[in-house]
C-alpha cells in the first residue's frame, strides 16, 4: 500500500464523501469547508495542566496561527471549535455541556489530553471518563500533556475532516422572508 | 522541635493529653481527647510561652476497623516561637462530632470544611458548615474507605460510550 503522506493512514478522516452532491453543491461545500478549516475560531475550555502545553501550542515556537486557529474567543457564541484542555469533572460537567450548547452551528470539538478523552489515570468518584460521555467530540489527542506536534497533528486531522465534511449555505430550513410592502 | 511546648501542654491538661511521642523526623505529636480540643488550642494559640498562631494544616485519616475509627490530625505552627507541633484526636464512627477551631484560627475554615467533605466528620460551632469540593447533591464521603473507588454520581444525564475498552461508567465497578 503506497500512501502520499501520513495523513492519508488516518482513517478518522474518511467519514462523510459529498458522493451524493450534485455538482454545484459539491463545489459550494468545499469551498465552505476550506474555508471554516482555515479559520477556526476556539474557545479554550482550559481546566488542568495541559492549559500550558496549549500555551505552548499557541505561542510563537509552534504558532497555531499557521493553521488559521490563533484567535482563542472567550465567548462561546463567536467560536467554532471548542478545545476541551485537561480533566472534567462531575461538577464541571454541567458547565461544559452549556459552553458547548451556547456555540453556533457549524462546531466542533477537541479533546485535548487523556483526561478530556478518557479521564486519564483519575478513574475515582470525581472524574468525568471523557467529555465524549456529555458532548460529541471529533478529534481526540492523547498525551500528557500531548507534545505540540501531535496537537498540531490533532488540528491537521480535524482540518481534514472538515474538509471532508458536508457544508451547505443555509443550514435545514430557510427563514421566511418579510412580507413585501 | 519543641519539647517544652509538649511538656507544658501535658502539664496543663493532665487528663485531656492522653498521650506524647516524638515521630520520625522530630515531629513532636500530642494524641488528645475529643471534648478537650478546643480549650486545648486556645490554650496552645494564647499561652504566650507557646503562641501557635498558625494551622498549616488540619486534616483527618481513616482507620476503618480500628476504633476510634477516624483520626484528626491538627498541625499548628508559631510564626513567632519557630517551633511545631501536632495534635491527633480520636473521633468515633457513632459520633463524628469535633467542637470547631475556627473561632481560634481562622484560616481553619476550609479545612474544617474539607474534613467534613471528605470524611465525615461534623465540627461543631462551624460558621459555615458546607462542602468544600463536592457538589450540594453528592451522598457520602468519598475519601471513607467504605465509599467505592469509583462511585461517581453525576449531575446530569451522560450519552451511552459502546465502546468496550473505557472502563466502568458512572456507576462504577
Amino acid at each position: 500500500m503506497s500512501t502520499n503522506s501520513d495523513l492519508d493512514l488516518v482513517p478518522a478522516i474518511a467519514t462523510r464523501r459529498e458522493d451524493a452532491l450534485s455538482g454545484l453543491g459539491k463545489m459550494v461545500s468545499q469551498g465552505l469547508g476550506w474555508a471554516r478549516k482555515y479559520s477556526l475560531f476556539q474557545y479554550p475550555f482550559v481546566t488542568a495542566c495541559c492549559g500550558m502545553e496549549f500555551m505552548a501550542v499557541a505561542a510563537a515556537r509552534y504558532d497555531l496561527d499557521r493553521f488559521g486557529a490563533a484567535l482563542p474567543r472567550f465567548s462561546p457564541r463567536q467560536a467554532d471549535l471548542l478545545m476541551v484542555v485537561g480533566t472534567i469533572n462531575v461538577k464541571q460537567a454541567p458547565i461544559l455541556k452549556r459552553v458547548y450548547d451556547s456555540m453556533a452551528d457549524p462546531k466542533w470539538v477537541v479533546a485535548f489530553g487523556v483526561c478530556a478523552s478518557s479521564g486519564g489515570f483519575y478513574d475515582n468518584y470525581a472524574t468525568m471518563q471523557g467529555i465524549d460521555r456529555i458532548i460529541p467530540v471529533d478529534v481526540y489527542i492523547p498525551g500528557c500533556p500531548p507534545r505540540p506536534e501531535q496537537v498540531l497533528d490533532g488540528i491537521i486531522m480535524l482540518q481534514q475532516k472538515i474538509q471532508d465534511q458536508r457544508h451547505q449555505l443555509t443550514e435545514g430550513k430557510q427563514p421566511a422572508l418579510p412580507a413585501k410592502g | 522541635m519543641s519539647q517544652a511546648a509538649l511538656q507544658k501542654l501535658k502539664e496543663r491538661f493532665p487528663d485531656a493529653v492522653t498521650q506524647t511521642y516524638t515521630g520520625k523526623g522530630g515531629d513532636d505529636v500530642a494524641l488528645v481527647k475529643k471534648e478537650a480540643i478546643a480549650e486545648v488550642c486556645r490554650f496552645l494559640k494564647e499561652d504566650p510561652d507557646l503562641l501557635f498562631d498558625m494551622a498549616p494544616y488540619i486534616t483527618a485519616a481513616d482507620y476503618m476497623g480500628s476504633e476510634p475509627r477516624f483520626d484528626l490530625v491538627y498541625q499548628m505552627y508559631s510564626t513567632r516561637k519557630n517551633h511545631r507541633i501536632r495534635l491527633r484526636v480520636g473521633v468515633p464512627e457513632s459520633d463524628p462530632v469535633v467542637a470547631s477551631v475556627t473561632p481560634v484560627w481562622k484560616g481553619a475554615n476550609w479545612y474544617e470544611r474539607y474534613c467534613w467533605d471528605m470524611y465525615g466528620i461534623r465540627f461543631e460551632g462551624h460558621p459555615d458548615p458546607r462542602r468544600l469540593y463536592m457538589y450540594e447533591e453528592f451522598v457520602g464521603h468519598p475519601l471513607r474507605k467504605d465509599y467505592s473507588l469509583r462511585g461517581r454520581q453525576p449531575l446530569m444525564p451522560e450519552r451511552t460510550v459502546d465502546e468496550p475498552f473505557r472502563g466502568p461508567g458512572p456507576t462504577g465497578g
